[in-house]
């Protein structure tokens, strides 16, 4: 009698440990992987080096002094480093996000992912949209800030479909580009701290917590 | 007989049921072919306790077409939500009475 009570019993705990895993599975993109932010990260810094390397933003660029088109010739090489830099980050986490999906036997491209996906780029869109047109209208001082809180706000929509670790991040890179805006001359400073440093510590901490 | 044990309904003693209804919980709607891949059962296994749980008024079948597809996609009532939630109740009541 005692025996039947506690198989019972594991069957109940079991139930609810599959009631939580499949909810959790069903709703939230679980392959997400730390890595590729530490990865994301890494590129960040050197792209954040090769910037420095080309051009430094400063006060007088909204201020005074340089003309808009002594500008925009090094902000359009600054532009092809970033995209670059984006293309680079997003495909490594495509490939070690599929990896970690399979190794896990999970299917990659399933409902939550989509899901994931399509609340993370509608507020990226809208700041990428946004930020070209302030580059044509001149505000170039105020992109980097807006990089900063325009990928915020994706992730934490994004993060409603993932780890809510995403969530926390989102919130810090919002922070930093209000800062960012209110310290203008300081760009790429918190664009380095906002995409490299952050990165390769919420990735290694994901990294560390789900994948070991 | 304590009285929360007639709470736990006999229709999700099974695993593949109780995947389906915590699914569907945490989504507004489930096709087919997800729940399969979820779960990882077979077509006739899947169809048969989606056939039970349908019987009993606890999901909600939507048949509509994607381009020229069909696609059958699952809801939970609220019938089944609120079975479904105290089926969790009465689950989680017998793990502390048995951890006494």
């Amino acid at each position: 009698m005692d025996k039947d009570k506690a198989t019972a019993g594991k069957n109940y705990s079991q139930d609810i440990f599959e009631i939580r895993s499949m909810m959790e599975k069903s709703s939230r993109f679980m392959a997400l992987s730390g890595l590729s932010g530490v990865m994301a990260g890494v590129y960040a810094l050197i792209a954040a080096y090769i910037s420095y390397q080309i051009f430094y933003f400063s006060d007088e660029i909204i201020y005074e002094s340089l003309t808009y088109r002594e500008v925009s010739a090094n902000v359009i090489k600054l532009f092809l480093v970033a995209l670059s830099t984006l293309i680079l980050a997003v495909g490594t986490g495509f490939l070690l996000s599929y990896r970690r999906a399979r190794r896990n036997g999970q299917k990659m491209w399933d409902a939550a992912a989509r899901r994931m996906l399509i609340n993370f780029s509608i507020p990226l869109a809208t700041g990428g949209i946004f930020v070209l047109i302030m580059f044509f209208k001149g505000a170039i001082g105020l992109l980097a800030p807006a990089t900063l809180i325009f990928y915020g706000l994706a992730l934490v929509n994004g993060s409603k479909y993932t780890y809510s670790d995403i969530r926390q991040l989102g919130l810090l890179e919002i922070l930093l580009g209000l800062l960012s805006c209110y310290f203008i001359g300081y760009g790429l400073l918190f664009w380095t701290i906002g995409f490299g440093v952050l990165h390769i510590i919420y990735g290694g901490v994901m990294y560390f917590k789900y994948e070991r | 007989m304590k009285s929360y044990l007639n709470n736990l309904h006999k229709a999700f003693e099974n695993r593949t049921r109780l995947g389906v209804m915590s699914a569907l919980t945490v989504n507004e709607s489930v096709s087919f072919n997800d729940l399969r891949e979820l779960l990882g059962v077979t077509d006739g296994n899947l169809a048969s306790h989606l056939k039970a749980l349908e019987k009993e008024q606890f999901i909600e079948v939507r048949k509509s077409f994607i381009g020229r597809k069909p696609n059958t996609s699952y809801m939970i009532t609220k019938v089944g939500k609120t079975a479904f939630s105290e089926h969790l109740d009465a689950l989680e009541q017998l793990i502390k009475e048995q951890s006494k």
